[in-house]
Parts: C-alpha cells; structure tokens; sequence
C-alpha cells in the first residue's frame, strides 16, 4: 500500500479504480468539463486560493481548534481523545468550507443562480448562506420527509432568502432531493451551478468537495503535532455521504501508522435491514453519477434507507471511500440510532458540546474505541456539526414536547 | 445487417421516418406490457422503446418517474423486461425493441448475463441514459459481439469534438435530445432543429432520431420532416395515468395518438412539409 501515490487519484476521468467516474445523460457532459476545466485552473492559482483563504478566515472562522477532551478520555481511561470542532464554523458544520469554496467558483464562471440538495440541512443552509453573501438566486431541494425532521433548518434557509423545494417522489429523503436538483440542473445548465454537499456524484465533485473539505485535515494535523509532538493513532468520522470524513482523512493517507474508521448509520442495525450503510452491508453499483457502494435489490433497485440522522439516511457513499474500504487503508463500522443517542447525550453531558446526530454517531464509535487504546495513545475525531438542529428530534424521541 | 439498420433502411426506400413509441415495462401492470406492444406495431410504431424501471430515474419528468413507481409495484425487474421482449419475439420477428433505462440494474445483473439473455430474448438495441461511450467500453464489447446496438445520446450542450466521439461509440441510430431538461418538459423548438440535425450528420452517417418534447401530431409531424425518426415517450404514457389502471383503455389511446402521429408524419413527408419547418 506505501506504493500509492494519494495525490494521483482520481485518474483523469475522475477513478478512484473501480470506483467513481462519470455517469449522468449527455445533456451534463459539457457542464462537467466546463466545471472540471475551471476547478483545475483555479485549485492553482494564487488568487482564488488567496481569496478563499481569506474567507474561510473571516467569514468562516477557520482555522478551528482541535480540542483536547480531557474529562471524556480520563472518564473512558483510554485514548486521549481530540475534537476537531467543525461545529464552531459559521453555519455550525464542516459543509460551509465547500460551499464557499464551490461558489467562487460560480462566481468565476459567471453563474447567477445557486442549486443544492439537502439532508439534515446543513449544507442547504450553508449553500444558502453563501449565495446571500454573494447576491445569487438560490434553490434548495430536500425530501419532504426530511423538511419534516429538519424544520429549523428550513426555516433558516428561507431566512437566508433561498427558495427551499420539498420533494415528494420516491422516498422523500436526500436521495430523492439529489435526483430533483439533478432535474433542475439539466433544464437550467446554461446559467446554474450546483454545489453538491458531499464527496459524491459525477468527477470532478467527489474530488473537488475532498479538496475543499481537506482543510480539516491539514490543521488536525498540524495541531496535533504542535499539541503533542506526534500524528494521532486513530481519527474517527461518520459516513454519510462521507465528506467530512474524507476531508479529515486524505491529508493522513501517506501516514501509514494512522487508522481511520468511518462510521456508518446502522439505523435500527444492520441485521434488520433498516439502516444506512452501504459500505458495512451494501455492493457496488452506478447511482448519482458516480459507482460506489450502494444499498439495493435483486434487481439493482435503490432501496430505502433508515437513519434517525437525516444527514447519513443515504443509500450511496463517496466513491473514495469505496476503494479506501477495497484497499483496506481505511475501516468502516456502524453504530446504531439508539447508540448514537447515547453517544449525543454522553458527549453533551461530559464536555459540554451538543453535537449534531449525524456526528453523534463518531462519538458512539470513540465510546467503544478509545477504552481499548493505551492513554498514551490518540484518537482525532471529526465533530462534524453542531446539534441544535436535532433538538426536536431528540425530544420526539424521547418523549418531550418543546 | 441488424433488424434496427434493415428497418432504417426499408423506411429511407419508402421516404417515411420510424416512429418510435416508448413504454415503460410493467406499467399500469406487468401483463399489460406485451399486448400494448403489439397494439402500437399495429398503429403504426416501427420500432418500440421499452422502458426499464428504476427506483431513481433521473433524466425523466414527473411522468416516466411515476410510471416507473406503477411497474415497481409490481417488482418489475430487468428480467422480467427481457421476458417480456422474448415473449413479443414470438409473434413478432420484424420490429425492433430497444431498451431505455439506466445503468445500475444492467450492472446489478452483471453485463456478461444480461448480454446472453438479451440476446436470446431477442433484444436488438441498449440505451442506458446515465451511460456515455467514456464509461461504456466494457459493456459495448459485449453488446456488439451479441448483436444488440448500443444507443447514444446527444443533447444541445455537447460539443463537436463530443459528438464526434458518440458517433464513433454509436450504432443502430443516434438519438437526439432536442431540449435541455428531463423527458416531457416543454415542447421543442423544431426550427433549431433542422440546423442541428443537419451539423450532426456531418459526423455520422448511421440515422437520426429526435426525442424529448414530442408532445402532438402536429410536432411529430415537423420533425418526421427533418429527422429519420420521431420518439414520443411521455405523450404516451401520461394516457396510462389518464386511465387509472385500465390497461385495456390505456392501450387503445396510446394506438390512436400512434396512429395520429403516424398519418401526420407520413403525409409531412409525401407532401414536402420539410420545407416549410
């Protein structure tokens, strides 16, 4: 595996091996070279990254600490464990280092209107945030399931002056609102662009957000090393579609003694079917663009997923993450709703952090983790969002009306 | 000589354009399918455009996603469409049926089974949407040496070098996307038309068929006049929701919008409409 060379992927078509790719109708081809075209010339260009560093400063807040939680990891008698706080950002998660970064692009290419679809919201809000700060027409798609469990955040997208679209086809959750933007961008390509959340879809998104999103890494690791003088063991992240799990992970890739885990949505267990997690229980397939592992039938038909985070209730994942499970570099877990529940309120409770559902599940997975580390060893985990957004979620399920 | 090519070429000897009705397999029920066919080569329809469901159908309209969710009730899978293409073979050797879908349930069967059994059932084209030739080498290997053309798409957006590139994957006809936008958006703009079809034929001689948009007689007319063939999909399967269930219903209206679009195309072309699109 040392042979890799991490930077050399994806390949000129945008393959991570089998995996990725590009796989949409005809009508995007022209879209995707424009946009792969102009990504690869400004990733290069002192300027824009002049310019985006510059807002990821001040508007974003970055860099973001990497918090030692000292009470936790002397609770656990483990691992020390290190938080890396995402949810400190401007719009409370890691998806606003892309979405800033996507739109510059936009702007560059001379784009006046704004598509993406949402989960849990979070990068609804924080496309929505950018395209206000930017003056572009912005429209939001997400399922309608999801608008239901996710009403702050619908709200704040409106706020924010974004038309927000519920979708009813299918399933009415995040795949359903990808094939809606997906719709949307095909009829109206000559003057939108669409800012995909995550580490998905056709190339060059999945290494373009990956690029964008791999800011965390660099600083966790540069702040580790500062704060220790060594690289973590372990750096946990959840996998939804994966973004900020990659963007933790690729700037580690070539250090062979760190382990990553990502951690999937088991839902109520993988065994009962209802879950989220592909790369625990899927097989590879073509969906959004991209082939990867994904939850389907017999017949190759997308089946529905269940997670009580709406930001992880995916059937696919990011293609990378699929050749990282292939090569072995990196392991991929589930954690259950209830587990993750668990981890949401112990982390709350202990440290003082409300973490986001969907981060609730890396937490669950640094519970089991760290006691089985020796305390002179490390684990960095992404918390990836903060959990206001799921208070009422948290609630509903246990019973308490707010 | 392919039964695609021998159709396309019997219909240049009559100066008539192929009328392509697409259906999506398994809606408003599996039984229904095979019948339906045969009631559109009677109107009229010179190839069939069969419709693979799918749980995620991206490039279509409000229209195929909710035939494709009639047929899912059913479990409608990629095997039971091959069953359905062999057991139309039996009473119907001439007529050409392609299958429009998307990639994953080809992929789910694996592409070696799914060629074998295409080929026994007698399937002649494959037109897999979220498929361009960049990705399809693998799965176009295996067509051609089975006989089965595959199909490619091109749209307003793609670029000379690209069709340059599709033409080159392409075999059968090539079908032209006439609007930017999923299947039964708006109705198409057929005086762009004309020039387009006529740049692309400076890149490939194989025929030129036009889909998305068709909604009429009157349109389908228009563009028999300038393209080898005409693809109505949404226009004819919006009459299975009209019906609710009633198969017998829905395939009567689907013969007589064939059998409408059929006239008007063949008298646009014995009368020289052409020039006047």
């Amino acid at each position: 595996m040392s042979k890799i060379d991490w930077a050399a992927f994806p390949d000129v078509r945008g393959h991570f091996g089998p995996y990725g790719g590009r796989f949409v109708s005809e009508t995007l081809m022209g879209a995707l070279d424009e946009l792969q075209a102009v990504y690869e010339q400004y990733l290069g260009d002192p300027d824009f990254m002049a310019e985006l560093d510059h807002d990821l400063q001040q508007f974003v807040g970055r860099p973001s600490p990497l918090y030692h939680a000292e009470r936790l990891s002397r609770e656990l008698g483990g691992a020390q464990i290190y938080l890396k706080r995402e949810d400190l950002n401007h719009t409370g998660a890691h998806k606003v280092n892309n979405t800033i970064g996507q739109a510059l692009l936009a702007k560059r290419l001379g784009k006046t209107r704004i598509i993406a679809e949402t989960g849990a919201g979070q990068h609804g809000v924080a496309t929505a945030t950018v395209a206000a700060r930017l003056g572009l027409e912005c429209v939001i798609y997400m399922g309608e399931e999801d608008t239901r469990r996710q009403t702050p955040n619908v709200y704040r997208m409106r706020l924010l002056g974004a038309e927000v679209v519920a979708v009813k086809s299918g399933t009415r959750t995040l795949k359903d609102a990808l094939n809606e933007a997906m719709r949307d961008w095909v009829t109206n390509v000559d003057d939108t662009f669409y800012i995909i959340g995550t580490v998905a879809g056709p190339h060059p998104y999945p290494a373009m957000v990956r690029d964008f999103q791999a800011v965390i890494g660099r600083e966790a690791r540069e702040q580790h090393l500062k704060m220790t003088g060594r690289l973590p063991d372990a750096l946990v992240a959840c996998v939804g579609g994966g973004s900020n799990a990659i963007g933790l992970f690729h700037p580690f890739l070539a250090d062979e003694s760190v382990q990553m885990i990502g951690v999937e949505a088991g839902g109520e267990g993988v065994a009962t079917g209802r879950h989220s997690a592909p790369l625990c229980a899927g097989q590879p397939g073509v969906l959004h663009g991209n082939r990867t592992y994904l939850m389907e039938d017999e017949n190759g038909q997308i089946i529905g997923t269940h997670s009580v985070s709406a930001g992880l209730d995916y059937p696919g994942v990011g293609p990378e993450h699929a050749w990282l499970k292939d090569l072995g570099r990196a392991r991929y877990v589930s954690v259950t709703d209830d587990e993750a529940l668990a981890g949401f309120h112990r982390l709350t409770r202990t440290e003082g952090i409300i973490p986001a559902l969907e981060t609730s599940h890396a937490v669950a997975h640094v519970l089991e983790l760290a006691p089985q580390m020796r305390p002179d060893q490390s684990i960095v985990m992404n918390l990836s969002g903060r959990g206001d957004k799921d208070l009422n979620t948290v609630a509903e399920r246990e019973g308490i009306t707010l | 000589m392919s039964r695609i090519e021998q159709r396309f070429a019997e219909l240049r000897e009559q100066n008539r354009a192929a009328l392509i009705p697409y259906v999506t397999a398994g809606d408003p029920e599996p039984a229904a399918t095979v019948p339906l066919m045969h009631a559109l080569v009677a109107a009229g329809a010179d190839l069939i455009e069969l419709g693979v469901p799918f749980s995620d159908p991206m490039a279509d309209g409000p229209v195929i996603q909710k035939a494709c969710e009639r047929a899912l009730r059913f479990g409608t899978g990629l095997r039971d469409v091959l069953a359905m293409v062999a057991e139309f073979r039996k009473t119907d050797s001439q007529t050409p049926v392609v299958l429009m879908g998307y990639l994953n349930p080809v992929e789910r069967m694996g592409y070696e089974a799914f060629v074998s059994s295409a080929r026994v059932a007698g399937l002649d084209g494959l037109l897999t949407v979220d498929l361009p030739p960049e990705e399809s080498e693998d799965v176009v290997g295996l067509l051609e040496s089975a006989g089965i053309d595959p199909i490619f798409l091109v749209a307003p957006t793609t670029s000379e070098a690209r069709v340059e590139h599709v033409a080159r994957a392409a075999r059968g006809f090539v079908y032209y996307v006439s609007l930017k936008g999923v299947t039964g958006s708006q109705s198409l703009d057929t005086s762009a038309l004309a020039a387009r079809l006529e740049g692309l034929r400076q890149h490939t001689g194989l025929p030129l068929g036009v889909g998305f948009g068709i909604r009429d007689a009157r349109t389908a007319a228009q563009v028999a006049a300038v393209a080898d063939a005409v693809v109505v999909g949404s226009a004819i399967v919006r009459l299975a929701e009209d019906h609710d269930g009633d198969a017998d219903g829905f395939a009567r209206a689907a013969a007589a919008v064939v059998r409408e679009m059929r006239d008007a195309m063949d008298s646009a072309r014995s009368t020289g409409v052409a020039a006047s699109v």
